[in-house]
């Protein structure tokens, strides 16, 4: 029988080196990754300033209503 | 323990989290900020507010003093919670989600959902089932948290259940996700070094991982009879295949966790306050290890705990407790740690519960405000945040209220319930709007309506757990469950109610109209 970490059972000896496995691959991706996944600046802030254009609208608009009820 | 010593450090860490709070306070501006953080969160922050908001104290406490019972076994949770809950939710759904809800302008899971699928009956609907069943949940950390409170420092319960919720109501009202994101990153961070040394510590007690692992091995024979007669074999080894604890632990572990996470809307939201895919990757590394260090922690030491036992009192863990699995691990803190450590520790407990109360108040408050009132208002913008404020008070009234009143039967089944409904009613829809175009609106709303129907059926008269301590089957029909032929009383309803809500917004959509090319390559702008 093969003993690993002092656990005979195979099944809790792989959920062991499973959990180390699985963490280690989020280590090695984000590693990998660090720099990778960087948005579009330019088209990023013009989506921004539309949807900031929009939010304000709906303020105004809403705060308008407010005034004619109150 | 010195209880004027353990009092000020709490109040030192709750005078930190509150000026957190107030940073965060500071910095929280428009709905944007509110609800979504501006999208511009640190990814150490977004990783550690997901870990810490994942992570109850029941996750430590609780599933650790488990461990205590049954052994390693619960390591297969904690390989799922790394493998599903950090880096396929991280990886395949978080980065889809960013985008998509970027692209639709979404402030809440609701809402993501419904200016997918271009149906505002979603975004209330689901903002209504999040609303009226996250209480449960709610007060179940709540009390957990007031409990412990209770017995550490010595509170009054009362004063302590109303004390913590006044806190975390503070900071979540006034800060908004940002208060709740900047004390899960304080918290978690307190969560991350307590966590540590105790596995580090506990191994260096007992003379290293192999050794410690091999005497916990060696005890096999000393397994309670209450526990080898559902099954188990030993601290190290499976139980036996098809034996009751085997099954508890597979439909746990694949079904309440591996796959009830993915559609937590406190957890999804996350991935919008983030923002590039870049922020995700980095979140990756640090949540991954972030979770194995905390429920890995929980499971091993809670397992080894009865070799500590065994040598210093020769009773294992659950005896040296008298019975009670949830005083494990405290009791193992209080004797083999150093004191300084059993104060560190209350604090880590203290943090686990506020970051994911924090959140769990955030979410419905948001529903309340943002997806219901606003939504059948049809008011959006400007009194959001205003509205959100008063859902999260309305939220931590009801949560102290059930505080009060519950009774003890439904706290245990309150935390299972919330994670069965909210995989049931959402999951399938959330997976189809990510990744099939082909989804239609009537596809999407069949799935979530018939799904939160089935599981709330299920729970009232036929899951005998949950009817039982409900009560409302037995009121009208005078029987606790309606179908008593086995298995029904004890299935989940989320073991049917999953693949059944999958195949009815599938089928649903293969019949009606396509969603319009043009709303489907808005959504789906730059998406994977």
């Amino acid at each position: 029988m093969i003993v690993v970490l002092g656990i005979s059972d195979p099944w809790i000896s792989a959920a062991y080196i499973g959990c180390i496995l699985a963490m280690l691959l989020c280590v090695v991706y984000g590693i990998i990754n660090w720099n990778k996944g960087d948005e579009d600046e330019g088209g990023q802030i013009s989506e921004e300033i539309s949807w900031h254009d929009k939010e304000q609208e709906m303020e105004e608009k809403e705060l308008g209503l407010w005034d004619e009820e109150g | 323990m010195d209880l004027l010593t353990l009092g000020i450090v709490v109040l030192i860490y709750l005078l930190l989290v509150l000026y957190v709070g107030y940073v965060a306070w500071k910095r929280t501006k428009s709905s944007e900020d509110y609800m979504v953080a501006g999208r511009t969160t640190h990814p150490y922050i977004m990783a550690l507010s997901y870990g810490a908001t994942f992570i109850s104290t029941a996750a430590i406490v609780g599933f650790g003093g488990v461990a205590g019972v049954y052994g390693m076994g619960l390591l297969w949770l904690t390989f799922l919670n790394i493998l599903v809950g950090i880096f396929i939710a991280f990886v395949f759904f978080g980065k889809r989600t960013r985008k998509m809800g970027h692209n639709i302008s979404a402030l809440t899971f609701p809402e993501f959902l419904s200016k997918r699928f271009d149906s505002r009956f979603i975004q209330y609907f689901s903002g209504l089932v999040i609303f009226v069943a996250m209480p449960l949940y709610a007060a179940v950390v709540l009390i957990g948290m007031a409990r412990f409170v209770e017995t550490t420092l010595g509170l009054n319960y009362n004063i302590a259940l109303i004390t913590m919720a006044v806190i975390v109501a503070v900071y979540v009202v006034f800060g908004g996700i940002r208060g709740v994101m900047y004390t899960d990153a304080l918290q978690g961070t307190i969560m991350f070094f307590g966590m540590a040394f105790l596995l580090i510590a506990t191994y260096w007690l007992l003379g290293g991982v192999v050794h410690a692992n091999q005497l916990l091995s060696g005890m096999a024979s000393m397994i309670p009879a209450a526990a080898s007669s559902t099954g188990s074999t030993g601290w190290t080894s499976m139980p036996i295949l098809g034996s009751p604890f085997w099954w508890t632990l597979v439909s746990t572990l694949i079904l309440g966790v591996g796959i009830g996470v993915l559609s937590q809307p406190q957890l999804v939201v996350r991935f919008m306050t983030v923002k590039s895919n870049k922020e995700l990757n980095r979140a990756v590394l640090i949540g991954g290890v972030f979770i194995a260090m905390m429920t890995g922690t929980a499971f091993i030491v809670g397992a080894l705990s009865n070799v500590y036992f065994m040598q210093h009192s020769g009773q294992i863990a659950i005896q040296a407790t008298g019975g009670n699995a949830d005083t494990i691990i405290p009791l193992f803190i209080a004797t083999a740690m150093p004191v300084w450590f059993a104060y560190l520790f209350m604090i880590t407990l203290l943090s686990a519960a506020m970051s994911t109360l924090s959140a769990q108040f955030h979410v419905q408050g948001t529903a309340l405000g943002r997806d219901i009132y606003e939504t059948l208002a049809n008011k959006t913008g400007g009194s959001s945040i205003m509205v959100a404020r008063a859902g999260i008070l309305i939220a931590v009234l009801i949560a102290v209220i059930l505080g009060f009143i519950l009774p003890a039967n439904i706290i245990a089944e309150g935390t299972a319930m919330w994670f069965s409904l909210t995989a049931v009613a959402f999951l399938a829809m959330y997976v189809c709007a990510l990744f099939w175009k082909r989804t239609t609106r009537q596809g999407a709303i069949a799935g979530l309506v018939i799904g939160t129907v089935y599981t709330v059926f299920s729970f009232l008269f036929i899951n005998q757990k949950a009817a039982a301590a409900l009560g409302i089957s037995q009121a009208l029909t005078g029987k606790v469950v309606l179908i008593t032929t086995m298995p029904w009383p004890v299935v989940d309803p989320i073991v049917i109610g999953v693949p059944l809500v999958f195949i009815i917004t599938i089928v649903v959509s293969l019949l009606t109209k396509p969603p319009s090319d043009e709303h489907l390559d808005k959504c789906f702008k730059d998406v994977g």
